[in-house]
């Protein structure tokens, strides 16, 4: 259930690349599809490493836009959270992915939003099949991308992840998002 | 989540608890059986008292949110006349769902299948094409109320029996556990607006009840997050741990962490800081209490208590346990907030998001097992699962309530014998 008081955003017309930038959306492309190899695959190491310092992994609860800072999401990670994260499942004794869920996700309408500098808005919906000791699961969301360009190659300064059922009871969610 | 159907009348003559109940041993089935679970429903969750929500949820008049009591939904309104009140959402007329939102604000509800309306009070105080009803008296069309509603400083709890222990008397001495978490705010008040977490989870309600005051389990199954990350809480749960468990009796159970925090007798330790590192939350704990009873409350730290059968304060958090069915349960769950304590609470949400819900650090390994434990009760050999840790060394506090070591099977002995009564009473 959703809230009464909950307004949809405004939806923004699609962006008009220059040249440049056509040729940029295929490299970020090549790049989503490696973030998400590296997920389904749980190389954990490599993903770590696609993160900015300063970055900020985001899956808000109860709505798009609910007040991360006020209010619980499912997960706020800063780098450091990230880290953690990380060092948990390598562990081997995460327990909720021992053994691991058996994955593969699409991503797409992958959509060029805006550049700021060498830095790169992106949006891009994933729908993801898990396969887990509890059985299948599907995940749907639509995910915001920050991109960093940095010495030629994509970090990510900022994802956010916002699963269409983010406001109804979900079953673990363990695997990298 | 939708309630699914409970009142399907028994196949087979019920089951003998007695024997299936051996409060050291206890049989698979009570876990899987689905007549069980109904006849759980039934004794338990539409009869005892069971905790719907917070006042501070609805803080202003017309505030309405969906909670639940067990597999039913509930409205828990903040009425027109100032009242916390707990209505059923279901229109009396044709039995449609009533309100199809999770929160909102509103002094009346109108059902969108024919357009009754009723007050957030309850009342029908509108019919659409009213000459069909020439000489109906309204009232004879009241939404369901919960027939008793009980308030434990903000904590609103419901029950469906019409009479029955009063909510003081359930909650017994467990109450001082509440009153030691209120302490926590230098207002003495919790202030719940964060919002909640559901993690859905495919395991009967009572492996949840049980593991919450589990302390042998955080050594193995938490062990991989207590690797990578340096906490106080790993020795609570260790053989040299001077914390205990205690049973309140009427299923309430406890870890008493107290004695390690005081052993170790530094103020806010329990939540891994000082402080120096709080100090607007110091200074206000100081000025509200007074320095020497802010160091002892800032000593002692939050409570880990289970409130039987679906409250469950740990320390940072807040859980609500709900049944859905015999074999899925919903945990919902928030970050504590205390009034007046902002700087706190802003580290409490960060605490508790990195802790629980379905990607958290703690509770994905906990529900991995819980979903485990459900499996494991189904493979018929052996029938029965064993609590017999510490029994030997149980004993009772000044009280008269039983204690034991942090990681014994105290609690779970004490939830059994208070199901039992419940079941069979």
């Amino acid at each position: 259930m959703i809230d009464e008081d909950e307004v949809s955003s405004p939806v923004s017309p699609p962006v008009r690349l220059s040249a440049e930038q056509e040729l940029t959306l295929r490299r970020i492309e090549q790049f989503l599809y490696y973030e998400a190899r590296l997920q389904d695959l749980h190389a954990y190491d490599d993903w770590e490493a696609l993160w900015a310092d300063d970055a900020v992994y985001w899956i808000p609860a109860n709505g798009d836009n609910t007040d991360p800072e006020t209010q619980m999401s499912i997960i706020y990670d800063n780098r450091s959270r990230i880290g953690i994260r990380v060092k948990q499942l390598k562990t081997g004794k995460r327990h909720t992915q021992t053994p691991r869920s058996q994955l593969a996700r699409i991503i797409a309408n992958i959509e060029f939003v805006g550049q700021n500098g060498n830095e790169f808005d992106v949006r891009a919906n994933s729908f993801i099949h898990e396969e887990s000791l509890r059985g299948p699961a599907t995940w749907a969301a639509r995910n915001e991308y920050r991109l960093r360009l940095v010495d030629g190659a994509f970090k990510l300064v900022r994802k956010k992840v916002v699963l269409v059922n983010n406001n109804k009871p979900i079953y673990t969610l363990s695997f990298l998002v | 989540m939708q309630a699914t159907p409970t009142a399907i009348p028994a196949s087979r003559p019920r089951p003998d608890y007695g024997s299936l109940v051996q409060i050291n041993r206890i049989h698979s089935s009570l876990y899987y059986d689905e007549q069980i679970y109904r006849e759980e429903v039934e004794r338990i969750w539409h009869k005892t008292w069971v905790y719907v929500g917070h006042t501070s949820e609805v803080p202003k008049r017309n505030d309405y949110v969906i909670k639940s009591i067990g597999p039913t939904p509930v409205l828990l309104v903040h009425n027109r006349h100032g009242e916390i009140s707990l209505l059923q959402n279901k229109c009396p007329h044709r039995g449609n769902l009533l309100c199809a939102y999770q929160k909102g604000n509103r002094s009346s509800f109108t059902c969108p299948y024919h357009a009754w309306t009723f007050a957030n009070s309850g009342e029908l105080t509108g019919l659409a094409f009213a000459d069909g009803y020439e000489g109906v008296d309204k009232s004879q069309f009241s939404l369901g109320k919960v027939p008793r509603i009980g308030i434990y400083r903000g904590f609103v709890f419901g029950s469906f029996a019409t009479d029955g222990p009063s909510l003081e008397e359930h909650l017994g001495d467990a109450r001082r556990a509440l009153d030691q978490l209120l302490e926590n705010s230098p207002e003495g008040e919790l202030d719940l607006t964060a919002g909640f977490l559901q993690h859905r989870t495919q395991a009967n309600w009572k492996f949840m009840v049980e593991n919450e005051t589990d302390g042998y389990h955080p050594g193995s199954v938490h062990s991989s997050i207590f690797q990578v990350a340096s906490s106080p809480v790993p020795g609570l749960y260790k053989p040299e741990s001077v914390a205990l468990t205690r049973d309140y009796g009427n299923g309430h159970t406890e870890f008493d962490l107290r004695p390690a925090w005081r052993k170790a007798g530094k103020p806010m330790y329990w939540f891994n800081t000082s402080e120096e590192r709080l100090p607007d939350y110091t200074q206000a704990m100081r000025k509200a209490y007074g320095p020497e009873r802010a160091r002892q409350i800032m000593i002692d730290g939050s409570p880990h208590i289970m409130i039987f059968p679906n409250l469950f304060i740990a320390e940072i958090q807040m859980f609500v346990i709900q049944p859905v069915s015999v074999n899925e349960s919903i945990q919902h769950v928030t970050a504590l907030q205390f009034k007046g304590a902002p700087d706190f609470n802003r580290r409490l949400r960060q605490q508790t998001m990195g802790s629980v819900g379905p990607a958290g650090f703690l509770l994905a390994d906990d529900t991995e097992m819980y979903e485990r434990n459900h499996r494991g009760a189904m493979i018929n050999n052996p029938e029965w699962i064993v609590l017999t840790r510490g029994e030997k060394r149980e004993t009772r506090d000044a009280d008269g309530h039983r204690i034991g070591h942090s990681t014994d099977e105290v609690p779970q002995r004490g939830i059994w014998r208070h199901y039992l009564k419940l079941m069979t009473e």
